[in-house]
């Protein structure tokens, strides 16, 4: 059976910020909704269908937001759906919207993914105990840590393998206008010498809190023809999933990561990622998942992904760049962090990702996780169609 | 197009109060249920996906707990909405209409018991003008019954028909939770009584598609989705006509609910469906949605007592699409219309029509 080939043809993000206090949720989101539309020179009156996602009802206090949301993003007399597959879901709703365009239900699909965390505060939204569950009260940072600790064991990473992604990632975002952290000072010291938060992540090695919302519209080949600007083309989309917590997991690398991206390479082509894809946005909140996610993403060998970091290889200059936008380390709006690495990987393919664009960009992939490292997300774009 | 079945579902019976289970206790008998009845296993499975609220179970990623009970180990391919379940299954429906499964499961849930349901509904309603009001689901379902009665579309007597004859329905339903004769009762918001309004309770739902072939091998009579949308509207109550639902109109007519059944293009004269499964947890908004259905009298509407009887939150959408497919399984329909509905008075619905094959 033959699906319709889904090209991305507009996208949009706000400039993400620690407070939006000028804008309602509504107008955060508009904003995005907008911008994406005057990528694609359309009108709100072209778009079929809207999908949203975000991070929990928690973050803003207002459950299924959508419905509040429909005015705001012209979903009135439309359908809309609403995503939510916790830290991946800004791809899964990127994912779920191409499913619509993919499998010839719509043709046209504005699809967004938002938070505004300074409505309330996150770490206390994710700290919320009930009877018999092992209690998370130090934020996911207290949840990720021992993981890293476990892949510095296993891999023999020297300690200076997390400051050095966080190094870049933070000059990488000085070249992205929509970026949160623009630390024009940064220095590869002042990465090392920052607090001590979960050890081994230091304060400058982990995400800010952002508000900021990112869109897509999402269409079929008659669409892509119509675009003014060159689209990016869906080459390969999956979610893999895997439960939180059970003897067998491997919480450094686990097996719905490596299985999401095998499906991914399947139907993208991908024999050998490392040399057939050309850059990657990869979700990275602390700064060791760098390594570690170029190994699950087969990147490299098992124990093998730090030495592609510390050899320079992922710097927006090297070999394979990862998270030229900056990433989730320099922009963390947390329910839209996964569509903006989808958004981002989808702008090098089109040649419009600006000062961090790399040069003929044609095959990059998008990555986002969530929970307790148990929800995946991923697609990978091109410059061409699939089938040409 | 691909055609596509719901082959199986199982629901929770609904109860007032679970205090002893759990979130994923009170689902994981469903699971099993619904899996039991088509021989398949988790891993057989092509594509998974459900519909809770965090807001319910008081706290962030609640569904991520529910999927440990799945057993999604191997790894499976899975996502989440944070809507009714029928939104799920409306989700897996697109999976399977692309090909990148052949089988779904769809499950729902949800546990009112714990809080006060009228009060967590009001963070649904526009956070900066509406919800510092906290104007409670009641109150608003009242504010649309009145407007239905200053409009001439229903009485109170009328209204305390549709509630008696859903409790009367529910007596063969043994998931219910309100079932029989049940008193009207008081005013709980004025024009809108006690029996008017739904019962507050735990449950939770399960149904599985299969497409073509695949279907005909799990189930003796597939429930075939002819078609399913879903639309949505304004959220502010002033902008809207709340004595009728566009948006409901125009999910039925994409799904081609007002269509002649499948394979009868031309003949006339049928009725479009023999059942409608209505998600309308008030009465009045059962007749605010017999209008925009164009249902008479000919079809038979909520033969399972409908949310008047049982109104699981995030799971009674999904429960409407199980019982249309329910009927057709048992041969007790042949062409079936199944509603669901969100958000505050009717604001945003999804219509599926379901056919079985020609007897």
């Amino acid at each position: 059976m033959s699906k319709e080939p889904v090209a991305v043809v507009g996208i949009g993000q706000t400039k993400h910020v620690a407070a939006r206090r000028d804008v309602s949720i509504a107008g955060l989101v508009r904003e995005a909704a907008q911008r994406a539309l005057d990528d694609a020179e359309l009108r709100w009156a072209d778009v079929d269908a809207v999908v949203i996602g975000k991070a929990p009802d928690f973050f803003e206090g207002v459950m299924m937001p959508e419905l509040y949301l429909a005015d705001a993003l012209g979903a009135v007399g439309k359908p809309m759906l609403r995503v939510h597959t916790a830290g991946s879901v800004g791809g899964s709703t990127a994912l779920v919207a191409a499913n619509l365009v993919a499998a010839r239900v719509h043709g046209t699909v504005l699809t967004l993914a938002f938070e505004k965390q300074s409505e309330s505060n996150a770490m206390w939204g994710l700290s919320l105990p009930i009877p018999f569950q092992q209690p998370l009260l130090a934020g996911a940072g207290g949840f990720f840590a021992p993981h890293v600790r476990a892949y510095m064991r296993r891999s023999g990473a020297p300690d200076t393998v997390g400051s050095l992604v966080a190094y870049k990632d933070r000059r990488n975002a000085l070249k992205n206008p929509y970026a949160h952290l623009h630390e024009h000072d940064i220095t590869l010291e002042k990465v090392q010498a920052s607090p001590m938060l979960w050890d081994p992540i230091r304060y400058s090695e982990t995400c800010p809190s952002s508000d900021g919302a990112c869109a897509m519209i999402l269409t079929d080949r008659a669409g892509a023809a119509r675009a003014p600007r060159p689209p990016a083309w869906m080459h390969g989309g999956a979610m893999r999933s895997e439960p939180t917590l059970f003897a067998g997991k491997d919480a450094v690398s686990p097996q719905a990561g490596k299985d999401c991206a095998a499906d991914v390479y399947r139907q993208a082509g991908i024999a050998d990622p490392r040399r057939d894809i050309d850059a990657a946005e990869i979700y990275v909140p602390f700064s060791w998942y760098e390594p570690m996610w170029l190994e699950n993403l087969g990147f490299a060998a098992e124990g093998e992904g730090w030495k592609l970091t510390e050899s320079g290889v992922t710097e927006l200059d090297g070999d394979l760049p990862v998270n030229m936008s900056g990433g989730v380390l320099s922009t963390n709006p947390i329910g839209a962090s996964g569509m903006i690495r989808f958004a981002e990987a989808a702008l090098q393919v089109r040649g419009l990702a600006g000062e961090h664009q790399v040069e003929g960009a044609r095959r990059v992939l998008g990555h986002a996780y969530g929970g307790g490292s148990q929800f995946f997300s991923m697609w990978l774009v091109g410059s061409l169609p699939p089938d040409s | 197009m691909r055609d596509i079945a719901l082959v199986a579902f199982a629901q929770t019976d609904h109860r007032r109060t679970s205090d002893e289970h759990s979130e994923v206790e009170m689902l994981m008998p469903v699971l099993h249920q619904v899996l039991d009845r088509t021989g398949l296993k988790t891993a057989d499975i092509g594509f998974t996906c459900s519909g809770s609220s965090d807001y319910l179970a008081g706290r962030a990623f609640s569904f991520t707990l529910a999927l440990d009970g799945v057993g999604a180990w191997p790894p499976i391919s899975e996502s989440h909405v944070e809507m009714d379940g029928a939104w799920a299954l409306y989700e897996a429906w697109t999976k399977l209409l692309a090909g990148d499964a052949d089988t779904a499961l769809v499950y729902a849930y949800g546990k009112s018991s714990p809080g006060s349901v009228r009060d967590v509904l009001t963070r649904q309603l526009d956070p900066y003008y509406v919800a510092p009001l906290w104007p409670d689901s009641v109150a608003l379902a009242a504010l649309q019954a009145q407007a239905l009665i200053d409009a001439g579309h229903t009485d109170e007597p009328a209204l305390a028909g549709v509630a008696a004859r859903s409790r009367r329905d529910a007596a063969d339903n043994s998931h219910a939770q309100l079932r029989g004769s049940v008193p009207h009762g008081d005013y709980l918001v004025r024009p809108l009584r006690t029996g008017d309004c739904p019962p507050i309770g735990d449950g939770a739902a399960a149904v599985i598609l299969a497409a073509g072939d695949r279907a005909r091998e799990l189930c003796e009579r597939p429930a075939w989705i002819r078609g399913i949308d879903h639309r949505i509207e304004a959220h502010g109550l002033g902008v809207r006509d709340l004595t009728d639902s566009p948006s409901t109109r125009l999910a039925a007519e994409k799904a081609g609910a007002f269509e002649l059944p499948h394979g009868l293009k031309g003949m006339g004269g049928a009725p479009t469906v023999d059942t409608a499964e209505l998600h309308a947890p008030f009465t009045s908004q059962e007749v605010v949605l017999r209008k925009a259905l164009r249902l008479d009298d000919s079809v038979r509407v909520n033969p399972s007592g409908g949310a008047l009887a049982a109104n699981p939150i995030m799971a009674a959408g999904l429960i409407r699409i199980g019982e249309a497919a329910a009927r057709i399984h048992r041969g007790e329909s042949d062409r079936a219309l199944a509603h669901a509905t969100s958000g505050p008075c009717l604001q945003q619905n999804l219509v599926a029509v379901l056919e079985g094959d020609p007897r």
